[in-house]
């Protein structure tokens, strides 16, 4: 820069416009501060609401936490469905020293495979490090204790308990309770529905099946809250409020284990159902359906091999059998269709008819036949029912028509759902000539009234139905919807803290009853029913022999087969499936019954009714009534029996 | 006149011989008493983080007290080698610079390592006045043009590491310069014309990918709110969310809770908004606006056009840090890595806006003494 020049500077022009341009910046200052100002105030006064409101969603989360499912229990207070803790081992890795090394350790010490190691370390790498992750499920009581006692040395491992569902009584109850299961893909879109997936946020399994699905809203209880605050990683930093869970309400059943267990051993090694019922409510006392299957299976989430196994079982042991299946209800109708006749006026306690084996439509050709090759010769309305006459039935069926038979028994609940507390209901068929036309498209033929006269052709029933259609009749037509809940316990928590248990029992609405035009009717036929069993001789007389309390019933034996003219029934040359059904139907005391009971099993290799279903009802009423001793005040013999005709059959159904 | 002044010095004080700026020296150091107590609170409340810092603000004030004992006059007589030197420095920096953040800033010469780039933040403005203060003012169109250059090269070479924040910095002081200097209303407007045909070869030749997504960014943070637009947004959360009166000191949530990134740099303004609201803001703003109206009074009274030039775009500069910051981390502005000045936590920058102030107050304290 040199030659240095020389400038003559006018210093004071220079500060005037040095002066003036620095104003101009400081104007400028001042306009970018208010700027700066302006904006931060739109900020913080302006939008100060939508910024708080993000600021606390930013900090503030919802934990939800699950109420404790409610507990079930039986009519005498047995525990039928737990809340179990099962033990999981959990690793949180920022407060593990030495990850690697202390994995290793507890691995050898409790056994813990090399693949669930390696599942643990892959889980650990997706997750932040502040959270628990799973190292073994499931733990034995074994590995709890003994990673209890050397917990000390492994800091950030701990033992966690998560409660799960449990069935102490396993297989015995599944049908009737059903089971939990996770809630999975469809069950999140139904809560959806039902507006309650906010209430099932931190719940882990839903009731699938039977009594935990049909009450899955008082079993589950209400959500409750844990409102943290959490930084940006999501780590909880403390809590701010905390709502707590309501527990699920405890139910009562009306079931009884113990006859339960009886129902299971006199069902043993047979495919069938027993419900066992009080008529004087409609709670259901036993409802068992053999083969079983063990619910805690779907609990933890069923294998593959495992479920597949129960699927492909030829005893469908997934079926419930008391409502699921329909029967042929065989001679157990007879009572029935005797009250039809009556009521119809198309008999009399006294019109008898000629049984020489077999019954003719006039002008066809066909030949219905009695059980009993040779007939009953000359039977009246209690013989007909105590030996169980076709040849009486077959004429009283073709005497009243398909429509009135069909209008009183679907009177009875044949044909449509009794209304139990459990889903999956079937509502068996009682065959109508409007039936047959919408099913099949066909006219309705006079031989199938006559087999619908002896509890075949198409009708069929399910065990439940047939002790739903007992009661009414034992009540003399009043009816009752049978049921499973008996009372729910509910904990209540009042707004001072204190908590009490306010027990609820459940009334159910009775149906309109069915009402006669003849109350004498009724007894008629329930005599029958007490002869059928008091009578020796009579076709259910053997197996309650010597019984202390008063017992009436029916038996009925069921074709599965059709079986062509003038050919013989002969259970060793037909095959399993083909073979005869065996029924049964019972109630006891005679006056003021206490106790319905229907049984039904499948494909029986010898022998009716009488001989392998009423045995069942034998075991569980012989457990009911115990060392009771209750005999009917009525008469045994209030129709005389003609001598000639009294003739007793071995092998009687 | 030289009676009057001979008054004047016998009245001098104890600190216009230490040639300290009492008015000056109050601004910065509660500037800086602020940052204190904000680092704390946006550093996770350790105190580790204050004692750094307040290390720092010991060595910084040190730096501005020694530089305020230097007649500024010196200062003329170094320009053109130090900055030759400079210009030398950042062109090896490109060569051999320390990349950190994927940028290369740092040059390490074995026994410290240190930013070019800061330095030249000093040396430009100072360049340039000496360079238009040859003759006399106003400038005219030839100075202005060859001190564009001036300030262009070092501009461009320190984008080039790249260091958006600090080239802007860079370049504003020379403009400010040249504009104090009284840059004819005609230029300006050529010139602002001009940089406006500028921004859309910088947009599509210059700016690297990132930069481009940052002002991406800064025109929609909501797009992308949990990537690029994070940081404006949980910034907008935590100044809006304060009110007129603030969350309190260590009760900001969004600062407390680390939803707030960079709380202790670059996003502190939004600490400090989150715990001291709108009140706060404009208590902050007016400490600011004084710190630069003493700033101007210094550069007007000053005595030579060497000296007032290099003091108004000091002044300004530092000011251009508090709009650039401020308006950055409140949504005006895409997000350039600029400190908001003496309070965030930082020592390099902390360091050279403090040199800065001991020039000032060398200026205003000497300009009496050695005529």
């Amino acid at each position: 820069m040199s030659p240095r020049r020389i400038v003559i500077r006018n210093r004071s022009a220079e500060a005037n416009l040095f002066a003036r341009r620095t104003f101009i910046a400081f104007i400028g200052v001042v306009l970018v501060v208010l700027i700066l100002f302006a904006n931060i105030y739109n900020l913080q006064v302006e939008s100060f609401e939508k910024y708080q409101t993000r600021s606390n969603s930013n900090r503030i989360k919802l934990l939800p936490v699950a109420p404790n499912r409610g507990l079930i229990y039986d009519r005498n207070g047995v525990l039928l469905a737990d809340n179990k803790p099962v033990y999981s081992l959990e690793v949180i890795a920022e407060d593990v020293d030495d990850i690697k090394a202390s994995i290793a350790q507890v691995s050898l010490l409790l056994n813990i495979s090399a693949d669930r190691q390696r599942k643990f370390f892959k889980s650990m790498k997706r997750k932040r490090r502040f959270k628990p992750v799973e190292l073994h499920s499931r733990l034995s009581d074994q590995q709890v204790a003994l990673f209890s006692v050397n917990q000390h040395k492994y800091p950030g491992i701990f033992v966690n308990a998560r409660l799960k569902r449990y069935y102490p009584f396993a297989d015995l109850t599944t049908h009737t309770l059903g089971y939990v299961a996770r809630i999975n893909r469809k069950d999140l879109n139904k809560l959806e529905q039902a507006d309650q997936s906010e209430n099932y946020a931190a719940t882990y399994a839903i009731g699938r099946l039977g009594i935990e699905r049909y009450y899955e809203n008082m079993l589950h209880g209400t959500i409750g809250h844990q409102e943290v605050e959490v930084n940006n990683q999501g780590r909880v930093i403390r809590t701010l409020n905390y709502t707590p869970p309501i527990p699920g309400k405890d139910l009562t059943l009306t079931l009884d284990i113990e006859l339960q267990m009886i129902a299971k051993r006199a069902l043993s090694g047979k495919r069938g159902a027993v419900v066992a019922m009080d008529p004087r409510t409609g709670g259901i006392l036993a409802m068992y359906s053999n083969p079983s299957y063990d619910g805690n299976l779907f609990v933890h989430g069923i294998s593959t091999k495992n479920y597949k196994k129960l699927l492909e079982s030829k005893d469908l042991p997934l079926i419930n059998r008391s409502v699921q299946s329909g029967y042929p209800p065989a001679s157990t109708v007879k009572p029935f269709l005797a009250l039809t006749g009556l009521e119809e006026n198309v008999i009399t306690p006294s019109t008898t008819i000629n049984d020489p084996g077999w019954y003719q439509l006039a002008g066809l050709p066909n030949k219905y036949r009695d059980w009993k090759p040779w007939g009953h010769g000359i039977v009246n309305l209690n013989k007909a029912i105590e030996q169980s006459c076709n040849i009486y039935f077959y004429d009283l069926a073709f005497k009243l028509g398909i429509t009135k038979i069909s209008n009183m028994m679907q009177r009875f609940g044949f044909g449509e759902r009794t209304g139990l507390d459990i889903h999956g209901e079937s509502k068996g068929i009682m065959p109508s000539i409007a039936w047959k036309r919408a099913r099949y498209n066909e006219p309705w033929y006079t031989g199938e009234t006559l087999s619908v006269g002896i509890g075949q052709s198409f009708w069929t029933v399910t065990p439940l139905q047939l002790t739903q259609a007992l009661t009414t009749l034992v009540n003399h037509g009043e009816r009752k919807i049978p049921h499973l809940l008996k009372a729910n316990t509910e904990l209540i928590i009042e707004s001072n803290g204190n908590t009490y248990h306010q027990i609820t029992p459940i009334n159910y609405e009775p149906p309109a009853p069915l009402v006669l035009k003849q109350e004498k009717n009724w007894d008629l036929v329930l005599n029958a029913m007490h002869n059928t069993v008091q009578k020796f001789g009579a076709t259910a007389y053997k197996p309650f022999k010597g019984t202390t309390y008063d017992v009436s019933g029916k038996t009925g034996s069921a074709q599965v087969a059709r079986i062509k003219q003038d050919e013989k029934y002969d259970a060793k040359t037909t095959s399993e499936n083909k073979r005869d059904n065996a029924m049964f139907i019972a109630f006891a005391p005679f006056d003021n019954p206490e106790i319905v009971i229907a049984v039904a099993i499948e494909n029986v290799a010898k022998g009716g009714g009488a001989t392998n279903a009423a045995p069942v009802a034998r075991q569980i009423m012989d457990q009911y009534f115990g060392d009771r001793v209750i005999t009917s005040q009525a008469s045994t013999m209030t129709y005389q029996i003609p001598a000639a005709i009294a003739m007793l059959p071995q092998e009687a159904d | 006149m030289r009676r009057n002044r001979q008054e004047q010095q016998k009245n001098h004080s104890i600190a216009q011989r230490l040639h300290i700026d009492i008015p000056l020296l109050l601004g910065i150091l509660s500037l800086l008493a602020l940052g204190l107590f904000l680092v704390y609170s946006a550093g996770g409340q350790e105190t580790a983080v204050v004692y750094r810092k307040a290390r720092s603000i010991g060595v910084a004030l040190v730096g501005m007290f020694v530089v305020a004992q230097i007649p500024p006059l010196v200062y003329r007589k170094w320009a053109v080698p130090v900055f030759v030197l400079g210009l030398l420095l950042l062109i090896s920096v490109l060569i051999f610079g320390h990349v950190g953040k994927g940028a290369q800033r740092w040059l390490d010469l074995g026994f410290i390592k240190f930013q070019p780039s800061e330095i030249m933040k000093l040396i430009v403005p100072i360049m340039i006045a000496w360079f238009v203060s040859q003759e006399n003012l106003p400038v005219k169109i030839s100075t202005v043009i060859l001190a564009f250059i001036l300030v262009l090269l070092p501009t461009l070479l320190i984008a080039k590491q790249p260091d958006l924040g600090t080239s802007l910095l860079i370049a504003s002081s020379g403009i400010f310069v040249i504009f104090l200097a009284g840059a004819s209303w005609r230029l300006i407007v050529v010139c602002l014309g001009l940089a406006s045909a500028f921004a859309p070869i910088l947009w599509f030749f210059l700016m690297k990918e990132y930069q481009k997504q940052r002002v991406l960014t800064f025109l929609n943070p909501e797009k992308d709110p949990l990537g690029s637009g994070y940081h404006i947004i949980q910034s907008k959360i935590a100044i809006g969310s304060g009110g007129i009166d603030g969350k309190g000191w260590l009760q900001g949530t969004q600062s407390q809770l680390e939803f707030l990134p960079e709380r202790h740099t670059d996003f502190i303004f939004s600490v400090f908004s989150e715990e001291f609201g709108l009140i706060g803001v404009a208590a902050l703003l007016g400490v600011y606006l004084f710190v630069v109206m003493r700033g101007l009074w210094i550069a007007v009274n000053a005595q030579h056009a060497f000296t007032k030039l290099l003091a108004g775009s000091l002044t300004l500069t530092f000011f251009v840090y508090v709009f650039v910051n401020i308006g950055m981390v409140s949504g005006l502005l895409p997000v350039v890595g600029v400190p908001l000045p003496l309070v965030s936590y930082g020592g390099t920058s902390m360091v050279t806006l403090m040199v800065g102030f001991g020039i000032l107050m060398a200026i205003s304290t000497h300009r009496r003494i050695h005529v």
